[in-house]
């Protein structure tokens, strides 16, 4: 103990004076290679913007579990929502905002999106989201892509989106980890950086990977795909179980090679990371969920996957949520059966209905793409709520992204994460009034002070405001 | 055997002729189409696939087959423009796209009206969105370096024609800005160099085909079913749709037009609100999509959601363009519902899904209104047209009602009960 006392008195010696010559310095120690040591090498340093204690009141509340409470209020405190409901009362020193009239939701949350990594301008010096140099490139992580001064950020917070998965894009059979982010403003990608959000992994199937690598050496074929996410997991079974082997042995030995694309598949074998499956086709789907039996890892959920509907039984007993659109079809030969209700089908069996976006556009009118769902589910006859089409785009999506117990539902003790709509959020007419992230008024329509503008931005002073 | 055919064929003709010869549409909340239509409980009276009567007075015809809207909102048929209706069946399924071509001699002569397939999917999907008509344009064509992307055609989306064209050639297409820029060879001082040359091109043919037949032709860069194809255009007999999005762009597209005396509209134009009085002035027409309000490019930096409402402020003539060809093209109603809430009037808004569409390409002698003479191409809605929860109940065109169902419907139905004993392949 003294000895090392002594040992840590040298080293700040050191550090204050690397001249001195009289201590032999200590040899660096290196990092410590072992994936599961320091597994988060690019720490989130997000902080919540300062909040005052706010009560929504009289307000039309979607909570976001399939609730709706008519004239509510809701208090938000220190960051977390405090309370929720039709008898709750205010206290004293909170600043009261009267909601009367107005609809207030939990943040919207996009479960894809590429905000950062196919910024604006769409031009080739900011395409940063598909590493299609090989199918399996699982060792590239999406928050190195991502651009703060992207101003669809800010585009996004006006239609409400408070956070969002930020995707790599669909080359590859394995397109790397994914990002959680929370819309604030930032310079820094780890200001915008979900505290303790699970890394995703990207998957794709079907057409994109094998027009990408059908004359670059493959695959070529959808069955050349399943060979390729099969031999990826092979090879992550076989380097958990060396490294795991020598944690067991006390870390006795060589320590084995560590390897970037297999640390992340690897967590996701270990059920850290969660898989986002980039899958159109219904039959491919039930494919992809006996690959992830055989090696044991669970699917989070498919991603676009328009066919979800005809497969909505499978999906619904695997626990694996379908994120979709409402209007989008027939771009591509797989897209070809999609249909409006998809959605509105999943949830009537019984699952996990998610509405996304993909789009930076419509990434800012998810409200109005689960209406045109909504609409359609119920021209089919199924009787679903409009309470129940809100949590397609709040708790479901954040059910799939595994952040459901920290936002996605109002909820007492969840982060204040909270949208002040001008009227219903499923009607073409409602704006976002007031946005609220972590209980901070972020976005402020009626105050031109709260709302945000890029870098890419600064010099347009009359444009891009809307 | 052949007279009872022959009567069997006098009995459908006369009833069909009962149909469509009166329709009464009462309890209607009609929006005309007009800047400023609104009639708040109105009947329209339709005979033979005309509109015959329309107003809050009107008598019911004796014998008319009555069809109550209930006090729901009734307008014209959409016109949809910037579609590939009938003509791209799957983007990325290169042989279903008759949209476009990458020809190295065709470029203004590619006419888009020989591709539209009556029975294409995207017809019934668009139409029970309330799409009646629409101009399909030709699209890019990647890889194409002549400027011109070819003509347009109005269509009619109504069920059971062996052809959907109503007018073919109906509009020039062309792109300028960045993109005319690359296929120039890069550079707006190429782009607008070598469109003027054309166009100079053009007029010197249209008065000396006789040299031209006969070999002793000046030099001349496009192909004769080029040059043929753009005489309408230099005459100032046929719209040419300008696609251009930079306020500077706008500004020397103007100035090409009155230098040539064109007659054209401009399309895109996210930063057509910079200029809006300029464009106002020149009483050209603006295609916009509603909701593209990000900086995509440079050259939209300016793009705001506000645009459709400023334009309308300044006195222009606005109508929606589709943002995404065909498929998407029902979507276009709620797309003009976000202009709406971002301050355009709901009338204005209304007549830039009808009438100004229809009178910006020549049609508005047939269509895009709910008025006496007019075709009656008319759509009864579930509620606000321009809500996503809202729904079209009954869409007439000619006065004949259209069958609302697309194969999306079919799949949903076969879907729909996943527990039926024999595999859904037998639910049809």
């Amino acid at each position: 103990m003294k000895f090392l006392a002594a040992v840590s008195a040298a080293a700040l010696l050191l550090a204050g004076c690397a001249t001195t010559g009289d201590v032999e310095p200590p040899k660096p120690s290196g990092p410590n290679l072992d994936p599961q040591v320091d597994s988060n090498p690019f720490p989130s340093t997000y902080k919540p913007l300062a909040s005052v204690p706010t009560a929504l009141v009289g307000a039309t509340i979607f909570d976001g579990k399939g609730g709706k409470i008519d004239n509510g209020t809701v208090l938000l405190r220190d960051g977390k929502i405090e309370a929720v409901g039709a008898n709750v009362t205010v206290p004293a020193d909170y600043k009261t905002v009267n909601a009367k009239g107005k609809y207030v939701t939990p943040g919207i949350i996009d479960a894809h999106s590429h905000l950062g990594v196919y910024a604006q301008p769409g031009v080739d010096a900011l395409s940063d989201g598909n590493e299609a140099t090989a199918p399996v490139t699982a060792e590239v992580w999406a928050e190195h892509s991502v651009w703060p001064q992207d101003e669809a950020f800010n585009a996004t917070r006006r239609g409400g989106v408070t956070s969002m998965l930020i995707l790599p894009g669909s080359a590859n059979l394995i397109g790397g980890r994914s990002v959680t982010l929370k819309n604030v403003p930032s310079t820094t990608m780890q200001g915008m950086k979900f505290p303790d959000a699970p890394y995703g992994l990207k998957m794709a199937c079907g057409e994109n990977p094998k027009r990408v690598y059908g004359e670059k050496g493959g695959p070529s074929t959808r069955m050349g795909n399943v060979a390729g996410y099969r031999a990826a997991w092979l090879s992550a079974a076989k380097y958990a179980a060396k490294w795991d082997a020598w944690r067991a042995g006390g870390g006795k030995g060589d320590q084995p090679e560590r390897d970037l694309k297999l640390d992340t598949l690897a967590g996701v074998l270990k059920g850290q990371i969660l898989v986002q499956n980039h899958c159109y086709r219904a039959d491919e789907m039930a494919v992809m969920i006996d690959i992830a039996k055989e090696f044991g890892y669970k699917i989070s959920a498919f991603h676009h996957a328009t066919e979800a509907y005809k497969v909505a039984d499978l999906l619904a007993k695997n626990d694996i949520c379908v994120a979709t659109w409402s209007g989008w079809w027939g771009f591509k030969m797989e897209s070809m059966d999609a249909v409006p209700a998809n959605a509105a089908l999943i949830d009537a069996a019984g699952g996990c209905a998610v509405i996304h976006s993909d789009d930076p556009v419509l990434a800012q009118r998810l409200n109005q793409e689960a209406a045109a769902a909504l609409a359609a589910g119920r021209k089919l006859g199924l009787n679903i709520s409009e309470a129940e089409a809100i949590k397609w785009i709040t708790a479901n999506p954040a059910k799939m992204m595994g952040i459901l117990d920290k936002t996605g539902t109002l909820e007492a003790g969840k982060m204040a994460d909270v949208v002040l709509w001008t009227a219903n959020p499923l009607s073409v007419y409602a704006l976002a009034e007031n946005v609220y992230v972590d209980g901070a008024l972020v976005y402020d329509r009626d105050n031109p002070k709260l709302q945000p503008k890029s870098d890419f931005m600064i010099d347009r002073k009359a444009g891009g405001t809307e | 055997m052949r007279r009872f055919t022959l009567s069997l064929l006098a009995a459908t003709l006369l009833a069909s002729t009962a149909s469509a010869g009166s329709i009464a549409i009462t309890n209607a909340h009609i929006f005309t189409g007009a800047k400023k239509g609104e009639i708040a409980s109105g009947t329209i009276v339709i005979t033979n696939g005309k509109i015959t009567a329309v107003g809050a007075n009107v008598a019911v015809p004796n014998g008319a087959n009555i069809i109550d809207a209930k006090g729901g909102v009734v307008t014209p048929g959409l016109y949809a423009t910037g579609t590939d209706l009938g003509a791209m069946e799957i983007d990325q399924v290169s042989s279903t796209n008759d949209n476009a071509t990458s020809s190295k001699t065709l470029s203004a002569a590619f006419d888009i009206s020989y591709g539209v397939d009556p029975a294409s999917m995207t017809i019934p999907v668009a139409r029970k969105g309330g799409i009646t008509r629409a101009l399909v344009t030709p699209g890019a064509g990647s890889g194409r370096e002549l400027l011109f992307s070819g003509q347009g055609a109005i269509i009619s989306l109504a069920d059971g024609q062996a052809s959907l064209v109503v007018k073919p050639r109906a509009a020039m297409i062309l792109e300028l800005g960045e993109s005319g820029a690359g296929r120039a060879g890069g550079g707006r001082g190429a782009a607008i160099t070598a469109l003027k040359a054309d166009l100079e091109d053009v007029r010197w043919f249209a008065s000396h085909r006789g040299s031209y037949n006969s070999g002793s032709s000046r030099d001349l860069r496009l192909s004769k079913p080029d040059l043929e194809a753009l005489v309408p255009v230099v005459q100032g007999r046929m719209k040419l749709v300008i696609s251009v999005h930079r306020a500077s762009d706008i500004l020397e597209v103007l100035k090409l037009a009155r230098e040539f005396r064109l007659n054209i509209a401009i399309a895109g134009a996210e930063e057509a609100w910079m200029v809006a009085g300029d464009i106002a002035k020149a009483r050209v027409p603006v295609l916009l999509n509603a909701t593209t309000n990000l900086p995509g490019s440079f050259e939209s930096r300016g793009a705001t959601i506000d645009n459709a409402a400023r334009l309308d402020a300044a006195g222009v003539t606005i109508a929606f363009l589709n943002g995404d060809g065909g498929h998407r093209a029902h979507e276009s109603r709620y797309n003009a519902g976000n202009a709406v809430a971002h301050g355009l009037a709901y009338t204005t808004a209304i007549a830039a899904l009808t009438s100004a569409p229809a009178a910006i390409f020549g049609d508005s002698a047939q269509v895009g209104t709910i008025e006496r003479g007019k075709q009656a191409d008319i759509v009864i809605w579930s509620g606000d047209p321009l809500e996503p929860l809202t729904v079209a109940n009954t869409v007439l065109i000619n006065g004949e009602q259209q069958p609302l169902t697309s194969r999306q419907d079919e799949l949903m139905n076969r879907y729909k009960n996943l527990s039926a004993p024999l595999p859904p392949a037998y639910q049809n």
